[in-house]
């Protein structure tokens, strides 16, 4: 069996979001800690693309953040089975996370200047060259601004900056989020180009799962901190087994089957500084139960092979 | 035909700048109905927000309308003094944005920002405005309203805080909402909830709603018209049913093509080549012809124009004589 490039396992991070000492003091108040992450695993093989999904503050970035060591996890592990220096991020923000004094050139040569420091000014040119023209810019655009360019093209950018370290593995957060649909098809169109012919492997973040669909082999839906559920792409779609996953299913608007008359799902992710107890869906879950008041529910060899965390699914209840 | 509530005729909004006028829109017609829901999409830039701005009275000087009419139920609006719009703000047109902060004042209690505005356009007193305040959080969907109302907009979460921009744009009983947005910073379970508040309110108060947003899936759920506009101009007006299932402009064709399925796999997504020009720069003759794979010599000499249902598409306009 192939060996997985990425493994993460228990991985957890919690954030101190206590009110300033004084007014712990005076106003009598507790510590207060928030798990952003909160026991998540996976793993990503060579040259797939693992997709996270989920609502805002379930913790998609935070994974990002870790797996790429801009944070420390508070606890578990990760174990990055390629080079470290092959691994280069993509982030949603084609506009924050371009320095606007530098030339494009510039931009795109950093992660050449710094992981081959004996590269010579010309060889980076052409390089950088190269690059544009693979993300579908020209090598004239190395000496424009960010200022100059649309978004999609400033995506591009980013793109082409992030593979001037000839990378293998690319954690992608929210990559086309910021953009048009038709843009964002143009992006989105170059990666899987890319990892068709580069053999990149992807760590895909996304809220959006028809973005998802398209891009992932394997789709870990997120909730409060944790993974819900986690499935082949084609399997999710086909047969979703948590109720949140089949929430957001039925939620998301479908241009190929408008649902005009829907009832909206009720509720409201809850606070993840106090999450509800035992499962923390339970609040809005239609098929929550006793149990699930009181207990964690855990993905378990036994039930779908570890695919869902939910005491339901393991008794085959899938219907809601 | 019975009167719409909304008129727009010929509208045209220009921007005098030191290199010259640009025109962020041009020539746009389009009627919303007493309890329809009228979508307008586009990408960004497309001139979807100047619309809702001239109509609502609120371009930033030195934008202005330099042409056209808007009616609201019959009555001319794009010439009233900046005084006598205030009155029509908030009483005949409520307003909801993306962001509901810049609805709120954060210093204020909900419900008094509400009883204010209430009291404001009705001529209720201090506990009649309360009590109508109450029911409208009620009617948008705040749970637990009694304890709730004294709260400031901090307390609340994004998909409340836009209910209660909601409430706030509801007080008067408006016969038209512009909604930019509204959505497009909440979550899709919350998205889901915002928009079929919408529709319930718009079929039971018979309001018209002008819905402006990119997302073809709340159009395609939500509206029962649509326009797409494309650089300043209007590509396509038409039902829901034609434009998303027919759409006759090739640029509502790619558009929809590069949206990824929910149903079908695709390894490649369509694309429109290249970009949206900017204002300065549009193209003489149909704005979308360097990326239109039908163009013909026409299209570069002649803007194809409409005012009503259709598309702005000389292919469409005159057969495949473009
Ligand atoms: N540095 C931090 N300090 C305190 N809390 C944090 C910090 N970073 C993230 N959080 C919290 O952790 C949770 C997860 O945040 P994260 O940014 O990972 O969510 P996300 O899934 O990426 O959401 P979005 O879709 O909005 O980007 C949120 O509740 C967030 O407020
Ligand atoms: N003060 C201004 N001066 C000149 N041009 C302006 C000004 N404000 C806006 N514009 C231009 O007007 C055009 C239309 O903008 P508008 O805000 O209506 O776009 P939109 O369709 O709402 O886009 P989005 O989806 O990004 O909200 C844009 O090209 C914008 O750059
Ligand atoms: S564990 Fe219980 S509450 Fe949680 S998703 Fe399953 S059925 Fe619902
Ligand atoms: S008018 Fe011409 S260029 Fe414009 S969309 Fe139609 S065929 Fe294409
Ligand atoms: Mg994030
Ligand atoms: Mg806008």
């Amino acid at each position: 069996m192939t060996r997985p490039i990425l493994e993460v396992d228990a991985l957890e991070r919690r954030f101190d979001v206590s009110a300033p000492w004084l007014n712990r003091l005076l106003e009598g108040k507790p510590r207060r800690t928030l798990r952003a992450v909160d026991g998540v695993d996976f793993d990503i093989l060579p040259g797939q693309t693992l997709a996270l999904v989920g609502e805002s503050g379930c913790g998609k970035s935070t994974i990002a953040k870790l797996v790429t060591g801009l944070h420390a996890p508070s606890d578990g592990k990760i174990r990055f089975n390629g080079d470290p220096t092959k691994m280069q991020m993509i982030f949603q923000d084609p506009f924050a996370s371009l320095n606007p004094r530098w030339r494009v050139g510039r931009i795109v040569a950093e992660p050449l200047r710094t992981l081959f420091p004996e590269t010579t000014d010309v060889q980076a040119e052409a390089r950088v060259g190269e690059l544009l023209k693979t993300v579908g810019l020209s090598p004239a655009d190395a000496a424009k601004y960010p200022h100059e360019f649309s978004g999609g093209q400033r995506q591009r950018i980013s793109i082409a900056r992030a593979l001037a370290g000839e990378p293998e593995f690319l954690v992608c957060d929210e990559p086309t989020s910021a953009l048009d649909v038709s843009v964002q098809a143009q992006v989105l169109n170059l990666m899987k180009r890319l990892q068709r012919d580069m053999g990149l492997t992807y760590l895909f973040i996304s809220h959006d799962l028809s973005v998802v669909r398209h891009m992932a082999d394997v789709i870990a839906v997120m909730y409060l901190g944790r993974i819900a559920e986690i499935q082949p792409t084609a399997d999710l779609f086909a047969n979703p087994l948590h109720p949140y996953t089949r929430m957001l299913l039925d939620t998301i608007p479908d241009l190929e089957a408008p649902k005009r008359d829907r009832a909206p799902m009720g509720g409201e992710v809850p606070s993840p500084v106090s999450p509800p107890s035992g499962c923390t869906f339970h609040p809005r879950c239609p098929l929550a139960f006793d149990r699930c008041k009181r207990e964690l529910p855990k993905r378990t060899p036994d039930v779908h092979d570890r695919r869902v965390a939910c005491f339901a699914a393991a008794e085959g209840k899938t219907d809601v | 035909m019975t009167q719409p509530v909304l008129d727009v005729q010929g509208l045209r909004v220009e921007f005098p700048t030191r290199h010259g006028t640009l025109t962020a829109v041009d020539d746009i017609s389009l009627t919303i109905g007493r309890g329809e829901i009228l979508g307008v999409v586009g990408e960004s830039g497309a001139g979807k927000s100047m619309t809702g701005m001239a109509i609502l009275g609120l371009l930033e000087p030195p934008g202005r309308i330099a042409a056209g009419k808007i009616l609201l139920s019959g009555d001319r609006i794009d010439t009233l003094t900046e005084q006598q719009l205030q009155a029509v703000r908030g009483r005949r047109i409520g307003a909801i944005f993306q962001d509901p902060l810049t609805s709120l004042n954060p210093l204020f209690k909900v419900g008094d920002q509400l009883v204010e505005t209430i009291r404001l356009h009705t001529p209720m007193t201090r506990a009649q405005a309360r009590a109508r305040a109450i029911e409208l959080m009620q009617e948008v969907g705040i749970p637990a309203v009694e304890e709730r109302i004294d709260n400031y907009p901090h307390q609340f979460s994004g998909g409340m805080r836009q209910r209660i921009v909601i409430a706030l744009a509801l007080c008067a009983e408006p016969e038209l909402i512009i909604a930019d947005e509204p959505t497009t910073a909440l979550d899709v379970s919350i998205q889901a909830q915002i928009t079929a508040l919408l529709k319930r309110l718009c079929r039971e108060r018979g309001t018209a709603v002008m819905l402006v947003t990119h997302d073809m899936g709340v159009i395609a759920e939500t509206a029962d018209r649509v326009a797409v506009m494309y650089a300043g101009r209007l590509a396509e007006l038409g039902t829901v049913e034609n434009v998303v299932r027919r759409p006759q402009h090739p640029y509502t064709v790619g558009l929809m093509g590069s949206i990824p399925s929910l149903r079908r796999d695709e390894t490649e997504l369509q694309m429109i080549p290249g970009a949206m020009p900017r204002l300065n720069s549009i193209p003489p003759g149909c704005a979308f012809n360097p990326r239109c794979a039908q163009a013909g010599p026409k299209c570069s000499r002649d803007i194809p124009r409409i005012h009503g249902e259709g598309a702005a598409c000389w292919l469409a306009l005159e057969g495949a004589t473009a």
